[in-house]
């Protein structure tokens, strides 16, 4: 498949580049967007937008590997990120995490078969007043009980 | 249920919203602002003794003096939203419920600091919020009051959101310039200080969001109304978070220096199945934590937290009860250390990874008792001794457990040994010395 922006990013790019000074500015802006349209950052992508901007390879792998919300590798269409840092971990956010994942029989950092779910442990998401919770995508999940988990992915499941 | 009216999560239903925000005398602080000369507001703001909300408690009125006033670069203003320390959850309350007032503080900055660009830096994590505050941005653009000429004063000025992409580092205030530029996030060698050499080497300001939320009515009434909210020496009201085993988790805006157990049983209504406490995190999970028999009478401020060896930070109060496992929370932040350290300098890396091993091991029955006093040297080896304050907030909860917890440390180490037999003299000698 070739690597290329739809018309959309690229009037996305346009933007997030007149919002800073340099060019190279853009390079996170740049690489969400490619997220957003591919849904993981692969070292053709990462190619492209080298060619983009004109900033070299080696920044931006940089840069991808230091920020752990870039995925370098395909996840599911619904990426489950369960908080285990102290006020979710209090609250029961480890149970959260075997409960997902005897239920969908994946581990830590693996994907469902069919390519539905990735199943992290993720760091403080910054809600620890309604935890546990878990991010589902670019969305919260919060006051999580195991009757809401089972509804949020049979939800999901039927989507 | 107190009589304090808050100042910034104000009880108007759709506040959010421009028109509401404007109706309740919204911008106006602003607009008093752009007529008065930009001296005078950096030294209202002095007068009112507004300290940094982002964790340092840093005196806001005197970082905003340290701007170059001539200068022929271009100066910024960035909004640190980062919001990643653990039990911090705050600034996201703003951008949901009053982001007006964040912006209006962030224009009558930029007004009194000669700064033509903000950028309001988020947590890639905060994707709903940051689509909350772009309305608010794009509505007060509608409105005239972000943009060209703003109001016809001649004063322009632009804000734009720069989304993270998860890296708690990025909060501090270096590298958080390093991640606008587009960079990893490396904290900078300090000096050169923001003020002088900043992103781009220009001029540039760090401010929290809720610290820039408190400047409108600052202006609006006076430092010196400001002044006398709550703590003297630390004045205003505080987003106090609560999480944890508590009845009634939440953010909760009170004066500063409001007596933590009023916090955790009146504004929390207590413990979770009324237990008992055993420990408290007072301000995020960098902050050296209290033992129960430090909750009493105590005043949440950065002044009364220091008399006890802690800090405020940013307010977030962890309450763990009496059947939590010390050993287990503090190796849970010391993983979360080890995991968010940049990796610049080698007492921080290296420091981490040992701290999590120890901790490790001692929870895993595996410990010695001189895993304590190691335990203890590395993180005082990391303290002081890095290029940012990570490496302090990596060290302090480690080191401050172990002052105050020490009995939970020594009893996994004495209990459970479960000291792996590699070679039958070892396992010989081990059941003799029984
Ligand atoms: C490791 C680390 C993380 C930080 N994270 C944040 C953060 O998420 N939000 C924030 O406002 N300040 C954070 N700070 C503090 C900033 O460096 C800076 O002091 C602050 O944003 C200044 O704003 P203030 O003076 O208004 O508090 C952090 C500091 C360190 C050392
Ligand atoms: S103290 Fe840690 S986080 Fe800060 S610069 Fe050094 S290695 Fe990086």
């Amino acid at each position: 498949m070739e690597i290329k922006f739809t018309e959309e990013s690229l009037k996305k790019l346009e933007e997030a580049k007149s919002r800073y000074p340099t060019n190279d500015a853009a390079l996170m802006s740049a690489l969400w967007i490619a997220q957003e349209q591919f849904g993981w950052i692969s070292n053709e992508i990462m190619l492209y937008i080298s060619s983009l901007l004109n900033v070299p390879f080696e920044r931006i792998l940089g840069v991808v590997e230091f920020y752990t919300m870039y995925n370098k590798q395909p996840v599911g269409k619904y990426h489950l990120q369960v908080c285990t840092n102290i006020s979710c971990m209090l609250c029961g956010g480890y149970d959260v995490v075997d409960y997902i994942s005897k239920k969908l029989n994946i581990g830590l950092g693996e994907t469902t078969p069919d390519g539905k779910f990735t199943l992290i442990e993720a760091e403080c998401l910054g809600s620890c007043g309604t935890a546990p919770m878990m991010q589902v995508n670019n969305y919260y999940e919060e006051n999580l009980t195991k009757e809401k988990i089972d509804s949020i992915l049979t939800k999901l499941s039927n989507s | 249920m107190s009589d304090f009216q808050p100042i910034i999560l104000k009880d108007i239903p759709d506040f959010h919203k421009i028109e509401v925000y404007m109706k309740n005398g919204g911008y106006g602080a602003f607009k008093k602002a752009l007529k008065m000369k930009p001296e005078d507001i950096i030294d209202e703001v002095k007068k009112s003794g507004l300290r940094g909300r982002g964790g340092a408690c840093f005196p806001t009125g005197m970082k905003w003096s340290f701007m170059p006033q001539k200068t022929e670069k271009p100066k910024y203003l960035c909004c640190n939203g980062d919001e990643s320390e653990p039990a911090s959850f705050k600034d996201r309350e703003i951008f949901e419920k009053n982001p007006h007032q964040f912006i209006e503080g962030t224009l009558i900055a930029c007004y009194a600091l000669g700064i033509k660009t903000a950028y309001v830096y988020i947590r890639g994590e905060y994707y709903p919020w940051i689509v909350m505050l772009q309305k608010a941005i794009d509505d007060a653009y509608a409105k005239g009051l972000i943009g060209k000429n703003i109001l016809k004063s001649g004063f322009s000025v632009d804000i734009y959101i720069h989304r993270g992409a998860g890296a708690y580092i990025c909060g501090e205030e270096t590298a958080l310039l390093n991640s606008i530029e587009g960079k990893r996030g490396l904290p900078r060698v300090k000096p050169p200080f923001p003020a002088n050499f900043g992103l781009w080497g220009c001029p540039t300001t760090i401010n929290n969001i809720e610290t820039l939320a408190n400047v409108p009515p600052i202006i609006e009434n006076g430092g010196e109304w400001f002044s006398k909210i709550g703590e003297p020496k630390h004045p205003g009201s505080l987003l106090y978070g609560l999480s944890g085993h508590i009845n009634k988790p939440g953010i909760y805006e009170l004066p500063s220096g409001t007596l933590l157990s009023d916090l955790i049983y009146k504004y929390g209504e207590g413990v979770k199945d009324n237990k008992k406490i055993k420990m408290i995190i007072p301000g995020g999970s960098s902050m050296p934590p209290l033992t129960a028999d430090e909750i009493d009478g105590l005043k949440m401020d950065n002044e009364h937290l220091k008399a006890v060896n802690s800090f405020i930070g940013t307010g977030g109060i962890v309450v763990m009860n009496e059947d939590t496992d010390i050993v287990k929370v503090i190796k849970r932040i010391a993983q979360f250390y080890y995991h968010e350290s940049c990796g610049q300098c080698t007492p921080c890396r290296e420091g981490c990874g040992w701290m999590l091993r120890i901790l490790k091991r001692i929870d895993d029955g595996m410990g010695r008792q001189a895993d304590i006093d190691l335990l203890n040297d590395v993180a005082n080896n990391i303290e002081g001794n890095t290029i940012c304050a990570f490496g302090d907030a990596a060290a302090w909860p480690v080191k401050w457990a172990i002052k105050k917890f020490l009995p939970d440390f020594e009893q996994k180490v004495r209990e459970n040994v479960k000291i792996p037999i590699a070679n039958k003299v070892h396992a010989l000698r081990l059941v003799s010395l029984e």
